[in-house]
């Protein structure tokens, strides 16, 4: 017994020892300024996380340098996993000594980063968490993207309005917050169009992992919806909807901006092929002046067509630039009041005005896969 | 004139309020960055040493630490969430209303979490605890998987896949305040439940019914010859681990703030296994240490994963390899059976420097 | 539900529980003969599906070549991680053994992050595997179609290397007493060696098949069909193959018609499968078609 307490006061006093050389780091360099990322690099939710990290990056060499001083990126790899999350934006506000962070790609993983900017007082630019949650009862943290239930309500306008349809069936991923949350406004926004709360035939779900989706899409099948909303992961959802087409099913696709993403058109296949969905952007009908000249430096640098998470993670740079620039300095709390006053900028995804909440009122595209690619159909304004 | 204690006790307690001693200055020393990691290194301690209870110490192979962690976890999230925080959570079906003002002081909801984490080990070992080995290992990873399962889906209890976020943390405001630092995360909670259980680990083994526990993991039927009820011991190993480890999961949800069902994944579990072999099945003090280094060294090996400057040469980033490196580890000491690897190192430090004296 | 539903939702599980009978063959064999639950089995299964995809996608071999070349690959690897990580331990208490089963499979769940990175691949899809029949209005892929067959074809030629060959009757010798076939004078290593090599090739056949019908590749899709497939070894009784077989019936059958009969109970679907092994082993715990072992002092 002595011996383990002998043992854990030593392990204590030698912390305390680390803490006393190890804490607080190199003293803050005045003439470099670091900006945390903390994204999903490995993990569930990798494609979308490095998509935005390309992004950032691209942002990062276009402004590499704000009120004289260099911008370095502090990227941390938060592996699509919330203990990690916390961690990884601890570590950047504590061992980095970041100004301000951006990420994270996943509601779930920003949401768990929640109370440790507010607490800090360090600002937080998420990229494409579309969770109302993210934002609410948190000053410290903004976003560049719309919120859920615009999207749900754009997806419902779209399938009563272009599609014509009466009834819906929802597959949702009962496992992501992402899902679940956007189908509940696509369900409010539908059943108010059509008056009827009875148009909603159905709702199934399935896990996050799954691959086989054939009991819940024959069940679907025998109750004949005009249009199904499947807003979940691209890889489950392009498995989904192959299964869908290989039961004989003809019925209309619609989805979120998570399918935004090369993994879905390849793993779909031919199957995808008139799958729409809505998101935050096109490379195909640029929005601002600002976007051609990020849709022609992404493909100068990468050698491939923009994505929506990567414009959003080019947009949360410039926007935390923008406000570092207004507030004349690179204090945490001043660059926070300044993004909370952010208005009119104009970014590569298009006006971004931060409402009191923090999140972005902005218009939502909507894209179609046609020929294998993601073809624009339209824009729809807030 | 006669002592209060004895020579061993005195120095137990000396070193029990050394130890206590030293986290608080700890607690007002260190940023809050490595707070957290010790925090998390404490719970860890707990985790370890209830984990080796089943496993190493009775030799049951439990795979189900996960499910009793969780079940800790939103037992405590739920009894500590203030009303409105749990609406705020709740967006999407609201909470059952019997649930939605149940709310207890932190010690109560900790020992709550526990008990309800032992409730389900009793029911759970009851029935699955007279398989043998590998059978136990799959049911009891079965075990944890549908608990996890029944959590995601159970919307109005759990909140199911959106989680419990705003679980109110503690910080140590009045000490703080007295030497003039800003509050962080108090450790004595995770502190004193570390050391109560090494306590209680140490009491039981020393005592009949660990070294009942002993003998059932050497031999069960010797055991059983010699009159040793089994059921009877193993459901009682069984359930005081998954009571601790309820703990433990409950210290978890206050340290992280938010809790969601894919925190309690086999991965989770796994982390802990680690802590038990690098410790050496049936050695507290080897669980203690394996579980202080381990923490540690999950973050410390962060820099694996992103690119490094070797002086001649930078390697890429490549995230997974502080993963890849972390299993290896355990292969390497499972393989070759130096599974108190760190005790015997510790050890031989120790005989060498003794030497010197 | 109509009849054609009800024919779709038979369809669509046979076709599963076809893809679960096979991998859990491999996992029924090694445990027949080790007493060792192969937790790396499903990643070995995630193995054989990744070097197909490499295979097929970077190299001019035709596919039906790369599908039994990466299976054949697959098998030698199964070989050497028995050679590494299990042969050193197999005179360890079980639970070492188990461990280092846990270590093995995630550490090739972390290489294949590493290595392959954490985006799904599409699995390329030979074209004349990728058709739809429709048959009375029930939709049948070619794939549900050729995979039963090929693992009654499989399960045949298995059984008749087990039955009628000399080392088919050794691996029956071990299982049934490990001490006393290596007494007889049994070459233990090389019969261990040959199961692990059929298992893995087995389970790579499996994740072939499975790449066709759910073509997402992630490094960690081993995971939940490598457990749910030991569960079906154990529905059916674990150390028997066919019984491993009639057990990936079960479940895949299993797993569909809950989801078809009691849609609101779809978020419990990977609870079943295990809900249902922990009904088997209090009821009868030797599966279906198992034996009973009595423990010798």
């Amino acid at each position: 017994m002595k011996k383990t307490l002998v043992l854990m006061l030593s392990v204590v006093m030698a912390l305390s020892l680390l803490a006393g050389c190890g804490g607080g780091g190199a003293p803050a360099e005045s003439d470099v300024i670091k900006i945390g990322v903390f994204e999903p690099m490995t993990g569930a939710n990798a494609a979308g996380g490095e998509m935005t990290v390309e992004g950032i990056q691209l942002a990062n060499e276009k402004m590499p340098e704000i009120l004289g001083k260099k911008v370095e990126l502090v990227i941390v790899d938060n592996k699509s996993d919330k203990v990690e999350a916390a961690n990884a934006a601890n570590k950047l506000i504590e061992q980095d000594k970041v100004v301000a962070i951006i990420g994270s790609y996943g509601s779930s993983l920003s949401m768990a980063a929640g109370d440790i900017v507010k607490t800090a007082q360090v600002p937080a630019v998420g990229c494409s968490p579309t969770n109302p949650l993210v934002t609410l009862n948190n000053d410290f943290y903004f976003r560049v993207c719309f919120i859920d239930p615009f999207q749900g309500t754009v997806m419902a306008n779209y399938a009563f309005n272009e599609l014509g349809a009466k009834t819906a069936a929802i597959i949702q991923d009962v496992q992501q917050d992402y899902s679940v949350g956007l189908s509940k406004y696509f369900v409010d926004a539908f059943t108010e169009l059509t008056g009827d709360p009875n148009s909603i035939v159905a709702t199934v779900s399935y896990n996050t992992g799954d691959q086989d989706f054939s009991a819940q899409l024959t069940s679907v099948k025998g109750l004949n919806p005009d249009v199904i909303f499947a807003p979940g992961n691209y890889g489950e959802s392009a498995l989904l909807i192959k299964q869908a087409r290989d039961l004989g099913m003809d019925t209309p696709i619609l989805g979120g901006d998570t399918w935004e993403a090369p993994e879905f058109l390849s793993i779909g296949g031919a199957a995808v092929e008139g799958a729409v969905f809505s998101t935050h952007f096109t490379s195909e009908a640029p929005v601002t002046e600002v976007s051609e000249v990020f849709l022609a430096d992404y493909q100068a640098k990468y050698g491939k067509a923009a994505n929506a998470f990567a414009a959003l993670g080019y947009d949360a740079y410039m926007v935390i630039l923008d406000a570092i620039e207004r507030a004349g300095s690179a204090d945490s709390v001043a660059i926070q009041q300044a993004l909370a006053a952010t208005e009119g900028f104009v970014g590569a995804t298009g006006n971004i005005t931060l409402d009191e909440n923090g999140d972005a009122v902005k218009s939502a595209v909507i894209n179609k896969v046609e020929g294998g690619k993601f073809v624009y159909l339209t824009t729809v304004e807030p | 004139m006669k002592r209060i204690l004895d020579r061993n006790q005195t120095r137990q307690l000396i070193l029990t309020l050394a130890a206590l001693a030293g986290l608080l200055i700890l607690n007002l020393t260190l940023d809050s960055y490595k707070i957290r990691i010790v925090n998390l290194c404490l719970i860890y301690i707990i985790l370890g040493l209830s984990m080796n209870l089943i496993n190493g110490f009775t030799g049951l192979f439990s795979l189900g630490h996960a499910g009793f962690m969780a079940i800790g976890a939103y037992t405590v999230a739920l009894l500590t969430i203030p009303p409105e925080m749990k609406e705020m959570n709740f967006y999407m079906k609201p909470i059952l209303p019997a649930l939605l003002n149940l709310n207890m002081p932190f010690i109560f909801a900790l020992l709550m979490g526990g008990i309800m984490a032992a409730i389900f080990g009793f029911l759970i070992g009851a029935p699955v605890l007279k398989l043998t080995d590998d059978y136990l290992a799959i049911a009891t990873l079965g075990f944890s998987e549908i608990i996890r399962v029944v959590i995601i889906n159970m919307q109005t209890i759990t909140n199911g896949a959106l989680g419990l976020k705003g679980i109110p943390q503690h910080t140590n405001d009045t000490i703080a305040g007295l030497f003039g630092v800003a509050p962080k995360t108090n450790l004595l909670w995770a502190g004193v439940a570390a050391i109560l259980t090494i306590y209680i680990m140490i009491r039981l083994m020393e005592g009949s019914y660990g070294k009942a526990f002993k003998a059932i993991r050497e031999d069960e039927i010797a055991a059983r010859s010699m009159g040793i009820n089994l059921f009877k011991h193993k459901v009682m190993s069984f359930t005081i681990g998954s009571f601790l480890a309820g703990v433990g999961g409950g210290l978890l949800a206050v340290s992280l703030g938010t809790i969601d069902p894919t925190l309690f994944k086999f991965a989770l579990t796994f982390n802990i296994l680690l802590i038990v072999v690098l410790g050496g099945m049936g050695n507290i003090r080897g669980t203690v240490i394996a579980a202080i280094v381990v923490t540690i060294a999950m973050e410390g090996l962060r820099f694996l994963d992103a690119a490094m400057n070797l002086g001649f040469m930078t390697t890429p980033a490549l995230p997974g390899l502080r993963m890849v490196v972390f299993s290896l580890i355990l292969m390497f000491v499972i393989i070759f059976k130096k599974d108190n690897i760190l005790l015997t190192t510790y050890m031989k430090v120790r005989a060498r420097y003794a030497k010197n004296q | 539900m109509s009849i054609q539903e009800f024919m779709q939702h038979l369809v669509n599980g046979t076709s599963l529980g076809s893809l679960y009978a096979l991998i859990a063959i491999g996992y029924t064999m090694v445990y027949g003969i080790l007493r060792l639950i192969n937790f790396a089995h499903g990643d070995i299964f995630m193995l054989g599906v990744y070097i197909t995809y490499y295979g097929i996608t970077y190299t001019p071999i035709p596919w039906w070549l790369v599908f039994i070349l990466s299976a054949v690959i697959t098998g030698i690897f199964g070989l050497v991680l028995e050679k590494l990580a299990y042969k050193p331990l197999r005179s360890a208490p079980r639970i070492t053994i188990m461990i280092s089963a846990i270590g093995a499979s995630f550490l090739l769940q972390n290489l294949g992050v590493l290595i392959f990175g954490g985006r799904p691949k599409a699995f390329p899809i030979p074209d004349v595997l990728s058709k739809t029949l429709v048959v009375g209005g029930v939709s049948v892929a070619i794939v549900s179609v050729v995979i039963p067959i090929i693992t009654i074809l499989l399960l045949m030629g298995l059984t008749f290397i087990i039955q009628k060959t000399k080392t088919g009757m050794a691996m029956r010798a071990l299982s049934k007493d490990y001490e006393a076939a290596s007494l007889m004078g049994i070459d233990i290593n090389r019969v261990i060696s040959f199961t692990f090599f059929i298992g893995s090739f087995l389970a790579a056949v499996g994740g072939i098949l499975w790449g066709t019908k759910y073509p997402q590749l992630m490094p960690l899709m081993g995971v939940m069909p490598g457990l749910k497939c030991f569960i079906a070894a154990v529905i059916g009784g674990i150390g028997n193959i066919t019984g491993a077989v009639i057990g990936g019936f079960i479940l895949g059958l299993g797993e569909i018609m809950l989801i078809a009969f009691l849609p609101t109970l779809t978020g419990y679907r990977d609870a079943f499968s295990f809900i249902l092994l922990i009904v088997i082993l209090l009821i009868k715990p030797t599966g279906l078609m198992g034996e009973k072992m009595t423990e010798k002092v």
